[in-house]
């Protein structure tokens, strides 16, 4: 199978927080072949706002045949989106992207770490991951969206800019503050947050995937539009550069420059 | 019902084919579109050697279209040839490689290294407005449009198109410039030049300040000018600039081009080509048109 493009309907929409909304969508073609760590590219309605929309899986709902997806309203597209109710149709294309790799970690502990918008693809991931998780959160006040939903799946932490929830501070401090440690990280967030945590897995020497973000045209791989700069020479591109929703957007964190 | 066009003595089973760099070399899409329903796929521009393209965010959405500046990055000529060509070629489809260049040897090297290939057509991009060498530079001054035009066919195997830039104040003078060279077939249009400020960040919404327009928004012009280049010269053209639907794509054979191109289009719906395919057909059936070449230029 690969990615395909349908027309599906929304589930439901619920608002989690001043500009968070979660939406279900039923896509089972989708559903199915889905991992944690892939996105969908969204469809606007209106036909001035050409580009597909790409949003992370926030959960896989493989018995109902369903997506989850939580985003934040950055501008117009994800606005009509957020207006969306259940029975509403929307043009869908996915999955797209590779996915954490999840396989190899029993007995570990492993860090999935979100910074803001970051946040919703590391639900997933906390569901299926067989190890241990420690769940470090980073937002920027109190609004704390799907932070309940983390605990069902291990051992939660929070960061807020504004020392509103947890700790004051990024989530690197949070990792201080409460003295944690872990055999692997997986992280998705701003980059200066990526960065951050690349430097950590260096001192520590522990694996680290990040899982990045660009603007994006096709979602497929084929437009050169969302590259990041890789460390050696792409296989595919056959210069320092990797295309993030197609070979991405999960990197090793070695493999790739921020 | 005849949908079959010739370009320069190559047939191809209908008019539809990619526009170059929306498409990669077709097998990003092969698992979306069946390549073999379409006239012919143009691949995304191949230098003599690698190219690492500009700096991100390369895009930007505009009103009805968009903006890019990739700026050609591409694996260079040996890698497509060992890796692009072969798969393409196991497809029932006409190739056309996109061939880019910052000097005229690079063009020349590149056309040399695919003249024993198995390739359909070479389209020269003379007209890409997000590099700073090469590019745009040829194809906006009529004594360099001919002048590459000439270096190329003289080194070509292959039947040779020339991608034409609407960033000049006339279209028919370079046109006609390419025609003098020796061209075989003109494509256009390539990407209006544009801007977009994100007032937010205050700061320019791509890295390279500037980046080429493309989607329907840029349609009216388009048409305007594949009008225009068919009344002044006797080339056949490959038309494109926001080709969204079969019937933007009757528009442009209306106007005078022989085949069309699909382009941005492929990102608001990776199934945009072939459905312009069975859309020409439609309107054939509907307004029983026998051949299409009858539609071609039929608007005066």
């Amino acid at each position: 199978m690969a990615q395909v493009k349908l027309t599906a309907a929304v589930a439901s929409q619920e608002k989690l927080a001043e500009g968070i909304y979660s939406m279900w969508i039923k896509a089972e073609t989708i559903a199915s072949q889905a991992r944690p760590g892939q996105f969908v590219s969204l469809y606007s309605k209106d036909g001035a706002r050409l580009l597909p929309r790409p949003i992370s899986l926030c959960e896989i709902d493989r018995e109902q045949g369903q997506i989850r997806l939580v985003y934040r309203i950055a501008g117009a597209g994800t606005e009509e989106f957020s207006h969306y109710q259940a029975g509403d149709l929307i043009d869908v294309l996915g999955p797209l992207g590779n996915g954490f790799p999840v396989d190899g970690l029993e007995g570990k502990t492993a860090f999935l770490i979100g910074g803001g918008i970051g946040i919703p693809p590391m639900l997933e991931l906390a569901k299926e991951l067989s190890c241990q998780v420690q769940a470090v959160l980073g937002y920027r006040d109190n609004s704390l969206f799907l932070k309940k939903e983390f605990e069902n799946y291990g051992s939660v932490y929070v960061a807020t800019e504004d020392g509103s929830a947890g700790t004051k501070g990024n989530v690197l401090d949070a990792i201080r503050e409460n003295g944690l440690h872990a055999d692997i990280i997986f992280a998705c967030g701003p980059t200066p947050m990526l960065k951050a945590l690349k430097a950590y897995a260096g001192e520590q020497g522990i694996p680290c995937y990040l899982s990045l973000e660009e603007r994006m045209a096709c979602g497929i791989g084929a437009c050169l539009a969302c590259v990041c700069q890789s460390k050696e020479i792409d296989s595919h591109s056959h210069v320092h550069n990797k295309r993030i929703c197609k070979d991405g957007p999960v990197f090793a964190a070695e493999e790739v420059e921020l | 019902m005849n949908t079959k066009v010739t370009l320069a003595g190559v047939e191809l089973k209908n008019p539809v084919m990619t526009a170059s760099g929306t498409f990669g070399s077709g097998a990003e899409y092969g698992d979306m579109v069946d390549l073999n329903k379409l006239g012919a796929v143009v691949t995304k521009g191949v230098a003599n050697i690698p190219w690492p393209g500009n700096p991100t965010p390369r895009i930007a959405e505009t009103w009805g279209g968009m903006l890019n500046a990739i700026g050609l990055q591409n694996p260079g000529i040996d890698v497509f040839i060992e890796r692009d060509i072969p798969f393409l070629r196991q497809y029932d489809t006409k190739i056309i490689v996109n061939v880019c260049g910052k000097t005229t040897e690079d063009y020349v090297e590149v056309v040399e290294r695919l003249s024993d290939q198995p390739v359909d057509l070479l389209e020269i991009n003379i007209s890409c407005p997000n590099v700073k060498e090469g590019g745009i530079a040829f194809g906006q001054d009529p004594k360099a449009v001919e002048a590459i035009t000439r270096e190329v066919k003289r080194h070509a195997k292959q039947p040779v198109i020339m991608k034409l830039s609407p960033n000049v104040t006339d279209i028919t003078v370079m046109a006609k410039a390419a025609e003098a060279g020796g061209a075989d077939i003109l494509s256009l249009i390539n990407t209006l030049t544009g801007m977009k400020i994100d007032i937010h960040k205050r700061t320019f919404a791509l890295a390279n300040k500037t980046g080429g327009m493309s989607g329907p928004a840029v349609k009216p012009v388009a048409v305007r000018m594949v009008y225009q280049v068919a009344q002044a010269v006797k080339l056949p053209i490959i038309g494109m600039g926001g080709i969204m639907n079969a019937d933007d794509a009757i528009e442009f054979i209306l106007a005078g081009a022989t085949a069309v191109s699909v382009g941005t289009a492929n990102f608001h719906d990776p199934y945009a080509t072939e459905k312009v395919v069975k859309g020409i057909e439609q309107y054939m059936e509907k307004y029983q048109i026998e051949d299409i070449s009858s539609l071609i230029g039929a608007v005066r």
